[in-house]
């Protein structure tokens, strides 16, 4: 397994007004099946992508915030939320959907997937990676 | 003449709101919806520009865009209307033109 | 290619997928098999519910891996293995399974 990659998904769309969000979203799902080392970072307008209580019947339109819910079954358990752009939109950890993942190496204990991080942190997480892919 | 001013974009996006807000006459209303919903946040950086135009402008909302979104109403700033699709089409009819800023 | 069911024509695509998911009943697996010349039993039913039920609560169809492990995590260990769902759907668990249970192409299916 010498030739895994460090892939990090960057999303930085709101959920519906444009298909960037679902279409990033699939891809990290069909991606996951070639299990390399996959991250996700939600930035700028990214981060709505992930507020609880998403609701989306009177609009007719499927509401796939659940399926961030599967990522922890797809090995996808590393979630990096950008401080600063949480905090530009009057948001807190409070309004995102707690997402989980079960931990193999720790007795399947249920772990936070997601990491609130500040832009100097995230910097950094990027600068670790062998492909960035941003939607 | 009355004016109902339309804003689809985050205003985290592009500055579309706040230009409609800057440019927006007296007694207009803007009726946000789309992910322009996203700029009736309490506590955002855009907050004290709309808190600011509610002295001269009416502002609303359409609910079902907040629903998907996941924005209840306790998180938007006081003074912004939420309405309904059939709402919508009042405030069409009440004014004599629509801007639509994109 | 539209199939018939208890005298409803309803649509599919290409591939033998529902084109409306909210078209599926029981008896349109039923029929499903029946051209592919399976009969379904209690066995294929656990995985076609699972699916329903996993579908319901994240809104996608699960990769066979996810499926596989998920199944050996809910129905038992001898049960979470390729053999054992190969077995019951040759064409595929993934795909066959999903088709079953009116259920779109599972995502990450490659």
């Amino acid at each position: 397994m010498s030739d895994v990659k460090k892939f990090m998904y960057v999303n930085r769309k709101a959920p519906y007004g444009t298909i960037y969000a679902w279409e990033a979203l699939e891809v990290v799902l069909i991606g996951a099946a070639f299990e390399q080392d996959v991250s996700l970072a939600f930035v700028d307008d990214g981060v709505f992508q992930l507020v609880k209580g998403q609701d989306t019947t009177e609009l007719g339109i499927k509401n796939f915030s659940p399926t961030y819910s599967a990522l922890g079954d797809y090995d996808v358990n590393k979630i990096y939320v950008e401080k600063e752009s949480l905090d530009a939109r009057g948001l807190t950890i409070d309004d995102l959907m707690p997402l989980t993942y079960e931990d193999e190496d720790d007795d399947w204990a249920e772990k936070d997937s997601i990491r609130v991080v500040t832009a100097a942190e995230m910097a950094e997480i990027l600068e670790q990676q062998d492909v960035v892919l941003s939607f | 003449m009355s004016t109902l001013h339309t804003v689809n974009k985050s205003p985290f996006d592009r500055p579309s709101l706040q230009t409609c807000l800057r440019l927006a006459g007296k007694d207009h209303a803007v009726l946000l919806f789309e992910d322009g919903v996203y700029g009736a946040l309490q506590g955002s950086t855009v907050a004290d520009t709309v808190k600011k135009a509610l002295d001269t402008v009416s502002i609303y909302v359409l609910g079902a865009d907040l629903k998907a979104r996941g924005l209840s109403e306790d998180k938007l700033i006081d003074g912004i209307k939420i309405v309904d699709y059939k709402g919508f089409v009042e405030l069409t009819v009440e004014n004599d033109k629509v801007n639509a800023w994109l | 290619m539209p199939i018939e069911v208890e005298g409803k024509t309803i649509e599919t695509d290409e591939e033998g997928y529902l084109a409306n998911l909210n078209d599926w009943t029981p008896a349109v697996a039923e029929a499903m098999a029946k051209e592919d010349g399976t009969e379904l039993t209690d066995a294929h039913w656990e995985v076609i519910n699972f699916l329903r039920e996993y579908y319901d609560e994240y809104q996608i169809a699960p990769a066979v891996r996810v499926l596989t492990k998920a199944i050996g995590k809910k129905l038992g260990k001898e049960k979470g293995n390729s053999k054992y769902l190969y077995e019951l759907f040759p064409y595929g668990p993934g795909k066959q399974a999903c088709k079953y249970a009116g259920l779109p192409k599972p995502t990450g299916c490659v």
